[in-house]
């Protein structure tokens, strides 16, 4: 029978700034080297449901962890009341994201079951965040879930700190993942068009799916926009993606 | 869709009651987004917050299409019927 005990516990790490802020991790108690997931989550906050993803990345055999992205407005709060106040105060700012990322990208890293490799995947806001990652994070593999503005324009008069990232398209230095929905209007199968042809036109290493009969948040298992058929196929994506990168 | 689509405003001489009773009102954000516990996949969510009271200071409502259509309706007839009082 394989040992597969998981430890999974709230723990404080250095983010942007050496700012200490909350961070949820599950790692297998076997003996490594394997390789570090960054769980980035969606814009309804630190939640259940994320925390689910990072038990399971475990699960998979990576040390995972995920990042309260809300730590610092919203201490000890419930998650949707954290996400409420982070909206409220126009969301996270890419450069303190950033700073938090590569602080946890860092802290696996120093795990003494560490490969050195890190990969990171984001849902929804935290898709776009995973593909910034590719762009300023040390990961070697970078999974974007459904997020919205990495191409496009943010409508006039938007008051989220969002900026596209097509200029900055040239500078993706890890392998992407795509997974989308053919429903979904945040990002537009138009948008993921755009996105596919600036990854190709660069020389970026990519792998995009797209699902027909699945919107934004397929994978979500807690919301109707679930679709099982999608979500086990993504599944399976990215756990050859990582297989081979990480 | 994670629409971001979010409308804020100041909100002055207004009270919330939550969990620890009334608290003054300070902002309020309306958004069409994924909803926490009503089950459709988005609503139109409104939080009313008190932001120095910390994070918890909130009032929270999820609604679906038609009932924020309702809302407004109501909301404006009582505004117009105000005038009268």
């Amino acid at each position: 029978m394989p040992y597969d005990a998981v430890l999974a516990e709230t723990v404080n790490i250095h983010g942007h700034g050496g700012d200490l802020v909350e961070a949820y991790t599950a790692r297998p108690l076997a003996p490594g080297p394997r390789g570090g997931v960054l769980v980035i989550h969606h814009m309804p906050g630190y939640d259940r449901g994320t925390k689910e993803i990072v038990r399971r990345f475990a699960e998979l055999g990576y040390n995972a962890i995920c990042v309260n992205l809300y730590s610092r407005e919203a201490p000890g709060a419930s998650p949707d009341d954290a996400a409420a106040t982070a909206r409220a105060n126009g969301g996270v700012p890419d450069e303190r994201f950033v700073g938090d990322a590569a602080g946890a990208a860092d802290w696996l890293r120093a795990l003494p079951t560490s490969n050195g490799r890190v990969g990171s995947i984001g849902y929804c806001s935290g898709g776009r965040q995973a593909f910034l990652t590719s762009i300023e994070v040390d990961v070697q593999a970078a999974v974007d879930c459904y997020g919205a503005f990495v191409v496009g324009t943010p409508p006039e008069g938007f008051p989220l700190q969002v900026r596209p990232l097509a200029d900055r398209v040239p500078e993706v230095h890890a392998p992407v993942l795509g997974l989308f929905g053919n429903e979904d209007s945040y990002p537009s199968p138009e948008h993921v068009d755009e996105l596919e042809k600036l990854l190709q036109e660069n020389g970026k290493t990519y792998e995009f799916h797209r699902y027909d009969d699945a919107g934004h948040a397929f994978f979500a298992v807690n919301r109707p926009a679930y679709r099982p058929d999608a979500a086990n196929d993504g599944w399976q994506r990215i756990e050859a993606f990582y297989g081979r990168y990480l | 869709m994670c629409t971001y689509s979010t409308e804020r405003i100041e909100v002055s001489r207004s009270s919330g009651k939550g969990p620890a009773g009334w608290f003054p009102l300070s902002t309020a954000t309306v958004y069409y987004d994924h909803p926490v516990h009503a089950p459709d996949a988005h609503t139109v969510n409104i939080d009313f917050l008190a932001p120095d009271r910390g994070p918890g200071a909130r009032v929270a409502v999820e609604l679906s299409l038609d009932t924020a259509r309702e809302l407004i309706a109501a909301l404006q007839t009582t505004v117009e019927r105000a005038k009268d009082h």
